[in-house]
């Protein structure tokens, strides 16, 4: 660590996420305008599920009144528990199984989806308790769930997803003025 | 002059008959003097036909001459005053009544001497001598072990089992008669005449090396028969739960399952589906390559990591090797060639990342070498290998190099969660920070953790949450974006999820406690305290 002590305010400031994930969108989630999702993917084939800034719950004056991982009668991803190395018992997502649904103060409702098929291994019980995570940290703390891909579909389950590029290209044709 | 008595002559008589070789004979007789196996299986036939050709007349003066098998125990050379190696053509001279049955045995005997054995189905007849004692060493030679002592083992085919079985029942009430406590167990083994005859013959070739029942060098001796592998099938019928297909064998029919199967096998049923006595085999035994194993040694050391780029276990992803070196293939490969070994297992006290360096002391660590040629390695030895390790890389340092035994391993990873490390990261903050900042975390003590399983590694590991203890940290400031922190924390942390926080997953975290995002920069292991191995002086 001799050359530490040079380092610089200035150097840009490194990610977490830049460092390990590779990050993939799905715009208009079912066509339904701007509710984007960003899939974060580890190097080790594993997905966090977040939402993307572009998404309307992250939209300017919004406030969260509450997170529902219960998504039907019979189903609440926060029953979802898995075992052992082999991940036992978890649920088996695909692209279009909902996670949770968002509902803002202004009672609109927001459902956010898996976007890739595999095991849910864990949703995030933080934001429950304190749904403010998901307006501050959106792309971190305030993650929605962690999907393990099949090991043989690690590489294709990106395929249908887009680029960091390709997102911020129709982004931008909104003609919207989100900050990037 | 071999050392039998009366009761033995309808054992022999009913064998010879059965297309037993003499060796077998002996063993069915119970005789457990070695010498008489080591002589040339020629003279113990000519012995053994000589002596069921003595008529029982005769028996005063054999009993003087042959002392019982239970009072004798090698000493019999000195009773060979009678001089049974007369032909038996000359005898039959002496005894006309018995003169067709004689000349129609001797002009068989040449035809028995190339018979193979029904029981051993050659093993003890043809292959084991001094040419397979000299085919042995050779190849010990050849591959140019290290040993003191060295061990003979011998697999045998499964169906030998059976055929011993089915001889054994042949003669079983002649072997009672002999002797009232004799059983099966007291028929002396092939193997054990197999033995009894190779060892003495593979040390002599060896130059004296003493031939043990135990010994860190194995020589294995594999015999095939694929004429008779059928013999066993008839057992899976009449005993299926003794042969159970299992993964890794390529047959059910083992020598241990066979075994078990004849233990449970009534002899009435045993008969009705196997010949008594065994049938004729048409060829001998086939011996497969010399097998040599030297057992495992086992090293032990403590290394440094000084490179930010090298992984400590080979880095392979989708088949593709990902660095080019790693720290045990650095270790190893000059170990590898001292010892000349065919493989190692690496294991250490936990392990540190590709980007991590470990300073200090070093990490304890330990390797298997298996069937290491050479062995006996001395403490000078040990000292020049490290050197040439240290030389050949300055990526890592070994030091405390040393042999250790197999049992001293588990040191390494006793009581692993209890022990403490210490790491120096360097750390960013995102909010500029004054030296006053982080003062405070200098105060933190036994600071409680709940870290759930690492994204990083949770495709691999169990999800869990554990709880880890961060004894004391320090820091040091270096400017408005960066400082030094120093962690003395409970083994199996995980540091840099502590400082980044890992989306929220570790609690509490760097970021929550300087309310700010952190980031980890670099990160050294400064020490790993396990007081093993011990630390050899300088
Ligand atoms: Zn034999």
């Amino acid at each position: 660590m001799d050359n530490a002590e040079q380092k610089n305010a200035n150097e840009e400031a490194p990610s977490v996420i830049d460092r390990y994930f590779t990050r993939w969108y799905r715009a208009d989630m079912k066509g339904k305008a701007c509710e984007d999702h960003c899939i974060l993917q580890h190097s080790n084939r594993l997905c966090v599920i977040t939402l993307a800034e572009t998404h309307p719950v992250l939209q300017e004056g919004r406030t969260v009144k509450s997170i529902n991982y219960q998504i039907s009668n019979g189903c609440s991803r926060l029953n979802n528990k898995v075992t052992g190395k082999s991940k036992r018992g978890g649920q088996f997502v695909t692209d279009f199984a909902p996670l949770c649904r968002i509902t803002c103060s202004d009672d609109t409702q927001y459902t956010i989806y898996s976007c890739i098929r595999g095991r849910l291994l864990e949703v995030n019980e933080n934001i429950l308790k304190t749904p403010n995570l998901l307006l501050e940290k959106p792309s971190t703390e305030g993650y929605i769930a962690v999907i393990l891909p099949k090991f043989e579909e690690s590489k294709s389950i990106t395929e249908n997803l887009l680029r960091r590029e390709e997102f911020e290209e129709i982004v931008s044709k909104r003609g919207q003025s989100h900050p990037p | 002059m071999l050392p039998l008595k009366e009761k033995d002559k309808p054992i022999i008589q009913k064998l010879l008959a059965a297309g037993c070789c003499a060796r077998c004979i002996l063993r069915f007789c119970c005789l457990s003097v070695q010498a008489a196996y080591r002589q040339p299986a020629q003279e113990t036939m000519k012995e053994l036909k000589a002596f069921i050709a003595v008529k029982e007349n005769t028996k005063h003066q054999e009993s003087v001459a042959l002392p019982s098998t239970q009072e004798n125990n090698g000493s019999y050379d000195a009773a060979a005053s009678e001089a049974p190696a007369d032909p038996p053509s000359k005898r039959a001279k002496l005894d006309p009544s018995e003169t067709a049955a004689q000349t129609g045995e001797s002009a068989a005997g040449q035809l028995e001497e190339s018979r193979v054995c029904v029981v051993c189905l050659g093993i003890l007849q043809h292959l084991c001598g001094t040419e397979q004692a000299t085919k042995i060493s050779e190849t010990v030679k050849k591959e140019k072990y290290e040993f003191d002592t060295l061990v003979l083992s011998v697999s045998l085919p499964a169906q030998l089992c059976v055929r011993e079985h089915s001889c054994w029942l042949h003669v079983k009430k002649e072997v009672r008669e002999k002797g009232l406590v004799l059983d099966k167990d007291d028929v002396i083994q092939v193997k054990e005449a197999f033995k009894w005859i190779m060892q003495g013959l593979v040390a002599k070739e060896l130059k004296g090396v003493a031939v043990v029942s135990k010994s860190m060098f194995e020589i294995g001796l594999e015999f095939i028969h694929l004429e008779t592998d059928s013999d066993c099938h008839f057992l899976a019928k009449s005993c299926p739960d003794c042969f159970r297909p299992t993964k890794n064998k390529q047959s059910v029919f083992t020598r241990m399952a066979v075994v078990k199967a004849l233990e449970k096998i009534s002899d009435a049923t045993f008969l009705q589906h196997y010949p008594c006595p065994p049938p004729q085999p048409a060829s001998c035994c086939l011996p497969l390559d010399v097998q040599c194993l030297h057992m495992s040694v086992f090293i032990a050391g403590r290394y440094n990591k000084f490179c930010r780029s090298l992984p400590q276990t080979p880095w392979v992803i989708d088949g593709e090797r990902k660095m080019e070196s790693s720290v045990e293939e650095l270790i190893a490969a000059p170990i590898l060639s001292a010892f000349r070994a065919d493989g190692f297992n690496f294991s250490s006290s936990g392990r540190e990342d590709v980007d991590v360096r470990t300073l200090g002391n070093g990490r304890p660590f330990a390797m298997e070498l298996l069937n290491p040629h050479r062995s006996r390695l001395t403490k000078v030895d040990m000292k020049q290998l490290q050197e040439e390790i240290n030389t050949l890389s300055d990526k890592i340092r070994v030091r405390d190099l040393q042999m250790v035994t197999r049992e001293a391993m588990s040191h390494m990873k006793e009581g692993e969660e209890e022990k403490t490390k210490s790491y120096m990261a360097l750390v960013w903050t995102q909010k500029p920070i004054q030296r006053e900042d982080i003062v405070f975390i200098d105060d933190i003590k036994d600071l409680i953790l709940d870290q759930k399983t690492p994204l990083r590694v949770l495709h691999r590991r169990a999800l869990a949450v554990r709880q880890r203890v961060v004894h004391s940290m320090s820091t040091r400031f270096v400017d408005s974006h960066h400082f030094y922190l120093g962690l003395k924390t409970q083994a199996g942390t995980y540091i840099k999820e502590f400082v980044h926080g890992d989306f929220g997953r570790t609690k509490p975290n760097l970021c929550q406690l300087l309310k700010t995002d952190v980031d980890i920069l670099e990160l050294d292991v400064e020490s790993v305290d396990v007081d093993w191995p011990p630390a050899i002086p300088e």
